[in-house]
């Protein structure tokens, strides 16, 4: 069914003439946006506060600066002339965009069509035999993404109404994210690679500029444009993938390369080769080892823009991109196996060092890398649908969990903003006993920790039973199993990645608990004067909690597992299957990969053990009551400190990457070749031979005859016996 | 449209006209300027200023008609002109234009206007001769383009050296001297054994008529050239080449020159003079020696130094106190791009190289504007007297952030289009070394996001910096027809790269079937390179 053509797909298509016409819509209506919050910021600019270099203004009204103690007490946060039009068009845009998107999801589900329509706007790029046209697809698959990041963006839009409403840059903020929003629908409705990339660059360029929107901190500048340079790493690997693809099959189109994958050779080195590039381009956009390193850094922007990109959308792209290029990863064991063990390392990974942070929302951030990497596992087992259930519930509850943090920094800000505290908004030990203060959050973010943790029946539980499940299913009768990965049997690395993710899940329960215990439970301690400001957020940023909250404990009911008595089965499993049922089944021998009720029961009675035995672990291993302020905490020891230190990945790069290069550019290339040898040398050199050879010649100029005339004669005399010699 | 042009001859006089027109006009900024001395200076100078702008808008207004008389299908010259000159000498003034040359004529008369907008109010001194050599300029760039006589060419690329050489001699910053003289003297080297060349082949092409002929098919049909004498002419082309390009590494005049020259100056060079170099490769250098070309150990050493250009200077780039020098060795990177996709030779390579050349003029262009303004509010250009500053100058900072992507090739800019088909294309002949110059794609968001935050981000700390005023509406301006292009050929480039693909196809094509004839008596008979 994948194997029709663009040409086919579009002629006499069952969504022709149908809404799903208007497809073009959904990523103009943030556009339009964009636009309007961008000619606001841009307009207005010169109302902004005082620009004074000396003085405290750090261009944010509250929130996430807590890190630097710099902030203006008295400074009233400055309201920016525009908020009011800013706060309509912002989140309106998405919610029409998510409305068209319902209307397209609908058409689509009654039409059920085998092969993708693509709606063809106009001609890109046009060169010699290289042609790709601006066009959208909608498919099963590009429609459940639509569905999420226009449905989970627009409650997040609406969350930073009330989040960023008394920021200066507001207009830009809605800007950045309207534009986000954009380009994220760019990238899963492109109907090729190069329209892929456009919205792939894109998100990051605006991950990029929203990690640094308070700009005037070095901190946040730094992060972003690390954001941006790891990226572009993997983008390098994207880039080489689709050159490969171009020569080797003449066309970027998905639907022109899934029809002529099977010409690559399944198993052959070429596609291994291409699905490893692809693959780091995954890695650097789904922050996965050995690029990850960004996305912790990414913290720095606004809490809502981590929900929105670096949770819910934007690094769930690289697990699109693999599930986009099933075809081509089905085929090839090894890249697969690869994708699956470095999913499961990174899984197991991020989670030990998500142990031992103390900021709320670096918690959140590795437990992101390592949600990732489940996601990775699924993929890289060619259970593509799984790895798509994962994410969209992964959507669903982290989106929450970084939202309900960003409404305990908020009240954490604004306890200390009314006292003049400089202290740490961020630093849960600086928290503690909030459910008293913040109780519809304390009850919301526990149905996100339960449902990360895979407790039943709260969402995580059935997509991540599935992607074990998967897991395991595949260790016998499947290509991956009997591929060799380095000389190890594949399904000895499934095996491994089977435990890995097990490990994992012990460990994000463990120290989700742990956020949930030091956040909410036990004492307060952000200090007696600040206890009394302490509360819960406006219902503007309340609301699409609980929307969230509903999704959260709800949203496994969209792919119910083989082994459940009722209700929808595997239903978004077949959703997807014009996309990716094919490839699937090619992983798995033209067989759906089936195992007996006893091993599913097992499979599933482990899983819940696990997840059931990390909450109680923190509970009966943490005292919250024992925890002191960020300010008199003591340095951690030993191993302690290496997880608090991230393994000093970081410093690790920093010395043998990120040094090496500029001191070895500075001092060997541009002082050594470039002025020393190339300038110094050949051209002032010459130049001085030049003006050594003028100097002898003025020399010779002495004006007396007798000399010339001597002159003349020796040079008489040589010419002659030149020639005579001859 | 192309009714109308048909309808007024347009074809055949639009170059002729293009070329004296600002030679015209330079004759009349220079008596303006002769007969007003004794006048306010002031009064003078704006004259001066206007009647250039005027000019070089009347030179653009008449050459955007080439875009819709070119025949898209036409391989060939097109709107050419031929006219008697330096009989004896067997010289003629020989025009024409195809797919490739007039998209750089397109760029030239463009960037014209911008860059004296741009000179405005930083060029204070002498300002009739500054214009006058603008104009000047403008003939010598334009003549380069078009000549389709190789002597014609010749002249041509020596007029425009003189007035850049007076610009950034007469008009530039405190190293002006130093940096104009290296900038002589290194493109003087190689043009001159480039003139030895060009006598050569025009002797040998009117062999049988016992004058010389520089006509470039004349040249074009010149047969029987030993191996040696082969491997020596290319040799002189591409000396005078490379160095324009600049190729690593006779590329070290040109972070001088940039940061030495005025505003104009420098967008000239980097949007329009360096295009001469790689013109001259994709006119003259492939074309008539593709064996050479295309002999394994030339084209790989070519394609190395392309490569390592792509490299080296962004690693150079990276380490820049000087935000003018980053820039300038920013173009030996995306110059080497070009180089690469010239000398990869499939037909997208080929189309992507002029589309890099278009877009590297549009925004390099634009940067060295942008950096021209800041300068002129603050005076320096170093990093360290910046940061912070997308506080108090919020529009300037914004056009130079959308630049700065464009120039990193992010999708959905020029940028983009055209290093992407570059690459793809140079992938198919040349895998490895185009795998390497993608290398550059990491670079590039290094060293310019670093710039972007060393100058616009980071703590607003420079009390002097406090009143830095935004940009005024010239300036907007002037920067608004570069972001237009920037925007449309990222995303709607499809009508300047139909105009291309005949010319580009048929240069492929040129090298491919000329080279495999030159090829085999250079490889078995030896070369003497």
């Amino acid at each position: 069914m994948l194997l029709q053509t663009a040409a086919v797909a579009s002629t006499g298509h069952s969504l022709q003439g149908s809404v799903a016409e208007w497809i073009w819509l959904v990523p103009v209506l943030p556009l339009i946006g964009f636009l309007i919050n961008g000619w606001l910021s841009l307009r207005a600019v010169g109302h902004v506060g005082p620009a004074d270099p000396s003085g405290e203004e750090h261009g944010h009204g509250h929130t996430d600066d807590a890190h630097h103690d710099a902030h203006d007490d008295g400074h009233q946060a400055t309201r920016h002339p525009s908020a009011s039009i800013v706060s309509v068009v912002g989140p309106t845009v998405l919610i029409l965009a998510f409305l068209l998107a319902v209307a397209i999801f609908a058409a689509l589900a009654a039409a059920q069509p085998d092969a993708p329509f693509v709606k063809q706007l106009f001609t890109w790029m046009v060169a010699g035999d290289f042609r790709v046209d601006a066009a959208f697809q909608v498919d099963q698959l590009s429609m459940v993404m639509v569905l999420v990041i226009t449905g989970v963006g627009a409650l997040i839009h609406v969350f930073s109404v009330g989040y960023m409403r008394d920021d200066p840059g507001y207009p830009r903020y809605f800007a950045y994210l309207n534009l986000f929003v954009f380009f994220m629908l760019v990238l899963v409705l492109g109907a090729s690679y190069p329209v892929l990339f456009v919205g792939w660059e894109g998100v990051g360029l605006c991950s990029y500029l929203l990690i640094g929107f308070w700009f005037t901190d070095k901190v946040n500048a730094d992060a972003g444009k690390k954001a941006f340079v790891v990226n572009r790493i993997g983008d390098f690997g994207f880039l080489i993938a689709m050159f490969l693809l171009f020569a080797n099959l003449g066309t970027l189109d998905f639907s022109g390369v899934n029809a002529a994958a099977p010409a690559l050779g399944a198993g052959s080195a070429l596609v291994t080769v291409i699905c490893l590039l692809l693959f780091l381009g995954c890695a650097g956009k789904s922050a996965q080892i050995p690029l990850y390193v960004w996305l912790p850094d990414a913290m720095a922007g606004p809490t809502p823009v981590s929900a929105l990109i670096h949770a819910a959308t934007m690094v769930t792209a690289g697990v699109y991109l693999v599930a986009r290029s099933a075809a081509l990863f089905s085929m090839a064991p090894a890249a697969s196996l690869t994708v699956a063990l470095v999913g499961g390392l990174t899984a197991l990974f991020a989670a030990t060092i998500g142990l031992k942070q103390w900021d709320i929302k670096k918690v959140l951030a590795y437990s992101t890398v390592s949600q990732l990497g489940y996601m990775f596992v699924g993929v890289g087992v060619g259970a593509y649908a799984a790895g798509i259930f994962h994410l969209v519930t992964h959507a669903f509850f982290k989106a929450l969990l970084f939202l309900g943090s960003g409404s305990v920094i908020y009240a954490m800000h604004q306890a200390y903003h009314h006292t003049g505290s400089h202290e740490d908004a961020q630093d849960m030990r600086n928290m503690g006993g909030l459910k008293q203060f913040m109780p519809v959050t304390f009850v919301l973010m526990w149905i996100a920790t339960l449902a990360i943790a895979g407790i039943p029946p709260f969402a995580g539980f059935f997509s991540k039973d599935e992607i074990l499940g998967a897991v395991f299913a595949r260790t016998h009768g499947s290509t991956l199993a009997d591929a060799q990965w380095f000389g190890i049997p594949g399904s000895a690395v499934l095996y491994a990645v089977w435990v890995f993710g097990l490990a994992a899940a012990l460990l994000t329960a463990i120290y989700m608990t742990r956020m949930m215990l030091y956040t909410f439970h036990g004492p307060n301690r952000s200090g007696e004067r600040e206890r009394e400001h302490l509360h819960e957020a406006p219902w503007i940023m309340t609301g699409p909690l609980v929307a969230l909250g509903v999704l959260s404990a709800v949203g496994g009911w969209l792919n119910l597992p083989a082994f459940f008595p009722a209700g929808p089965i595997q239903a978004l499993h077949h959703w997807l299957e014009p996309v990716s049922g094919d490839a699937a089944l090619q992983v798995t021998h033209g067989a759906e990969a089936h195992m007996t009720a006893t091993t599913e029961y097992t499979l599933v009675g482990i899983a819940v053990a696990i997840a059931v035995a990390g909450i109680a672990i923190a509970f009966a291993r943490l005292k919250p009551a024992a925890l002191v302020p960020k300010a008199e905490a003591p340095e951690a020891e030993g191993f302690e400190r290496v997880l608090e230190h991230k393994y000093y990945v970081d410093e690790i790069y920093d010395r043998i990457v990120v040094r090496p290069i500029e001191s070895g550019s500075r001092g060997i290339l541009w002082r050594g070749l470039d002025a020393g040898i190339i300038d110094g040398l050949f051209v002032n050199g010459s130049a001085y031979l030049a003006r050594g050879f003028g100097w002898l010649g003025a020399r010779l100029q002495t004006g007396r005859t007798g000399t010339y005339a001597w002159v003349l004669v020796i040079g008489v005399i040589a010419v002659l016996s030149a020639f005579s010699l001859r | 449209m192309s009714d109308f042009l048909a309808s007024i001859g347009y074809n055949g006089w639009i170059l002729p006209a293009l070329l004296i027109l600002p030679a015209v006009g330079a004759l009349a900024v220079w008596l303006q300027g002769v007969l007003s001395r004794g006048t306010s200076n002031d009064v003078a100078d704006t004259t001066a200023r206007r009647m250039t702008f005027a000019i070089l808008v009347l030179e653009f207004v008449l050459s955007i008609g080439l875009w819709w008389s070119l025949d898209q299908k036409d391989t060939g010259w097109q709107a050419v002109v031929d006219l008697p000159w330096i009989d004896v000498w067997g010289a003629r003034f020989t025009v024409g234009v195809d797919g490739i040359s007039v998209m750089m004529v397109l760029l030239t008369t463009m960037l014209m206007p911008l860059a004296i907008l741009g000179g405005w109010t930083s060029i204070r001194r002498k300002v009739n001769g500054y214009h006058t050599l603008m104009l000047v300029l403008t003939t010598g760039m334009l003549g380069v383009f078009v000549a389709k006589d190789l002597f014609l060419f010749y002249v041509m690329w020596e007029v425009m050296l003189v007035p850049m050489y007076f610009i950034i001699g007469i008009w530039g910053g405190d190293r002006r001297i130093y940096a104009s003289i290296k900038f002589f003297i290194y493109t003087m080297l190689g043009s001159l054994l480039m003139l030895v060349a060009i006598i050569y082949l025009g002797l040998q092409a009117g062999i049988m008529e016992g004058k010389p002929n520089f006509s470039y098919d004349a040249i074009m049909a010149v047969s029987g050239l030993s191996p040696t004498a082969m491997f020596l002419l290319f040799g002189a082309f591409f000396l005078a080449f490379a160095v324009k390009v600049p190729m690593f590494p006779f590329h070290t005049w040109l972070p001088d020159a940039h940061v030495e020259a005025p505003t104009a100056g420098s967008v000239i060079l980097a949007g329009i003079l360096l295009k001469l170099g790689t013109y001259g490769f994709l006119r003259f250098a492939m074309p008539l020696f593709p064996g050479v070309a295309m002999h394994p150990t030339v084209r790989t050493t070519v394609l190395a130094l392309a490569v390592i250009g792509v490299i080296y200077g962004s690693l150079v780039a990276l380490v820049q106190p000087d935000f003018k020098k980053l820039v300038a060795y920013s173009s030996v990177a995306h110059l080497g791009m070009v180089m690469l996709g010239i000398f990869a030779n499939t037909r997208e390579s080929i189309q992507g190289a002029l589309m890099v050349m278009i877009s590297h003029g549009l925004s390099t262009g634009a940067l060295f504007f942008l950096i021209g303004m800041i300068y002129e509010r603050k005076h320096s250009r170093m990093f360290a007297d910046y940061g912070g500053i997308a506080k108090v100058v919020p529009i300037w900072s914004t056009i130079l952030t959308i630049v700065a992507l464009s120039s990193i090739g992010l999708p959905g800019t020029n940028g983009f289009v055209s290093e992407f088909l570059v690459m793809l294309g140079s992938f198919k002949t040349v895998p490895y070394m185009t795998t390497v110059a993608a290398i550059g794609v990491i670079l590039s968001a290094a060293y310019l996001l670093w710039a972007l935050q060393r100058l616009i981000y980071n703590a607003f700390d420079k009390p002097s910096n406090r009143s830095l005023p935004d940009l005024n509406w010239r300036e907007i301006g002037l920067l608004t027809p570069l972001l237009i292009g920037i925007l449309w050929l990222g995303v709607y480039p499809k009508p300047v790269l139909q105009r291309m693909e005949a010319s580009a196809t048929k240069l492929v094509q040129l090298v491919e079937q000329r080279g495999a004839n030159q090829l085999p008596a250079l490889t078995s008979g030896g070369g003497g390179n």
